[in-house]
């Protein structure tokens, strides 16, 4: 690829297509086009698919995605459905049950950032929103203990629960899960540390009396939960009782004669509303970097090269006669932190022949960044897997175009 | 919500509620890649309220229908994108036990 001797014509074609892409209507010749595929020239292709990372800053980051933006060129820039849909690509790299690696190529970066943002803030989970204290004499106060409270990730699966009803609808075992918290340090006792897995499920509902009407013989009293009938009698949850999912985070501390006795009622919600209901510790991506060495970098500068990079993406190879020559060997590894194209302010000046090679690092390595491949990182609470997690959030995403189309129709 | 002439049908702005940039950018890149779009856009009057305005301009075809199609495509597109990592999500797991029942 002969890219290091045209940055003049670089800059020449970069601005016609500029004001090309602006410019608007499509000829009526680029219909005709469909069959005869017209490919872009070799820098403008650069151009179009690769982010290019100067010492300075980022060139081309723009996806250019405006169908008709090389029309005077006579290319078609539109991406049909089933070009895509040949195009796209999945490539797991590691998943655990806490967390996946994933590869996403052939995919534009507004849809990559439409699922992280579902990811982080509107796919659902459980979390504790109410709790009722009866007893707290502890140091902590009763609203950090419950702001404590709800943020424990829960294991508990949202799709068996429903959305609880704000406008005073009932809490019954269809939106409710609840939790009993009772610890008593005694006097006499050593300090007690209270930590999540001394919070108790119920699987009758609520414990604790509601009204003030004394109770008949015959009817249960009112409590603030209606349970109809209890978990326990479904099979979802004799396996996987909701429980916190971590058991060892602290949520107070007891010294002699101090105790804690609360209920906790636990809703579906999602990260929009608080961030306690976002399932994911959280989501992130980034671009495939490409390291390209412009011309052979040999002997000497090879090792120095080699050296420089904190992340190993250079190694040696040996090429004969005793030479030794740079090669890319694990671009993904590259974070971008430009050590091997940046100038060192040489401290004596009169070594000129030394400044003068250092001036041509920026020359001689061209980092890239792949503008359609993203490299996905999900790191899950626990709460739901990583893989179910991500096909919920695109499953979301259809949702939100299902609703749009229904009310334009 | 629709704003536009009642003459001109290829051009429009559709004020979307309870959206925000998540699907307005998505839906902003599929119109851009159909060709019978001039101009495509989307703004956020004001970050408080939620709603998005999404300009379409087309070269004939009413805005209303191009702006169905771009969600269509869209849908299709997450359809697939969901359907590939499953496969692939399977794949990992199927070569994974089988490194494992080779090593034992």
């Amino acid at each position: 690829m002969s890219e290091s001797d045209d940055s003049m014509s670089e800059i020449d074609a970069q601005e016609q297509n500029h004001s090309n892409g602006v410019g608007g209507g499509i000829p009526d010749y680029i219909m005709n086009l469909d069959n005869i595929p017209a490919k872009l020239p070799t820098h403008l292709e650069l151009h179009k698919t690769r982010v290019i990372c100067n010492i300075d800053a980022p060139q081309h980051t723009d996806p250019i995605n405006y169908s008709g933006a090389y029309a005077a060129l006579g290319v078609d820039n539109s991406v049909r459905l089933d070009n895509f849909c040949q195009n796209f690509k999945v490539e797991v790299k590691r998943f655990t049950d806490e967390d996946i690696e994933f590869d996403m190529i052939g995919i534009d970066p507004a849809i990559a950032n439409a699922f992280r943002r579902i990811l982080i803030a509107e796919v659902p989970t459980m979390a504790i929103e109410r709790v009722y204290i009866a007893n707290n004499t502890s140091l902590i106060q009763d609203e950090v203990l419950a702001h404590r409270l709800g943020l424990i990730p829960i294991n508990a699966d949202p799709k068996l629960f429903e959305y609880p009803d704000n406008a005073g609808g009932e809490n019954n075992e269809k939106n409710t899960i609840v939790f009993k918290l009772h610890v008593h340090c005694v006097k006499g006792q050593p300090r007690i540390t209270v930590k999540s897995d001394a919070l108790k499920w119920l699987p009758n509902g609520s414990e604790l009396i509601a009204d003030d009407t004394k109770p008949n013989a015959e009817s249960k009293p009112k409590t603030f939960t209606s349970f109809r009938d209890n978990h326990d009698s479904k099979k979802k949850f004799a396996k996987n009782p909701p429980a916190p999912k971590n058991l060892d985070i602290i949520l107070a501390k007891l010294g002699p004669g101090q105790e804690i006795e609360l209920e906790a009622h636990a809703v579906k919600g999602i990260g929009k509303t608080h961030a306690k209901w976002s399932p994911v510790a959280t989501a992130w991506y980034r671009m495939l970097p490409e390291v390209v060495l412009m011309e052979d970098v040999v002997d000497e500068m090879a090792e120095e090269l080699v050296s420089k990079c904190p992340a190993k993406v250079f190694d040696i190879e040996d090429i004969g006669e005793g030479r030794r020559r740079a090669r890319v060997v694990n671009a993904r590894a590259c974070t971008l932190c430009r050590e091997c194209i940046r100038e060192k302010e040489s401290e004596d000046g009169a070594d000129k022949a030394i400044v003068i090679k250092k001036k041509e690092w920026e020359d001689l390595i061209s980092l890239r960044r792949v503008k359609d491949h993203f490299i996905f990182t999900i790191e899950s609470t626990g709460a739901i897997s990583p893989d179910v997690l991500f096909t919920e959030a695109v499953k979301i995403l259809e949702d939100k175009c299902e609703r749009v189309i229904t009310e334009l129709s | 919500m629709e704003h536009g002439s009642y003459t001109d049908l290829s051009k429009s702005t559709f004020s979307l509620m309870d959206e925000d940039h998540t699907f307005a950018n998505s839906v902003r890149f599929t119109l851009n890649q159909d060709p019978r779009v001039t101009f495509c856009g989307y703004s956020i009057p004001h970050p408080s309220e939620n709603r998005v305005n999404v300009r379409v301009q087309t070269t004939g075809d009413p805005a209303c229908e191009v702006l169905k199609d771009g969600c269509q495509d869209l849908m299709l597109m997450c359809q697939h994108v969901r359907s590939t990592f499953e496969k692939a999500v399977n794949d990992f797991k199927t070569s994974k036990t089988g490194d494992h029942m080779d090593i034992v």
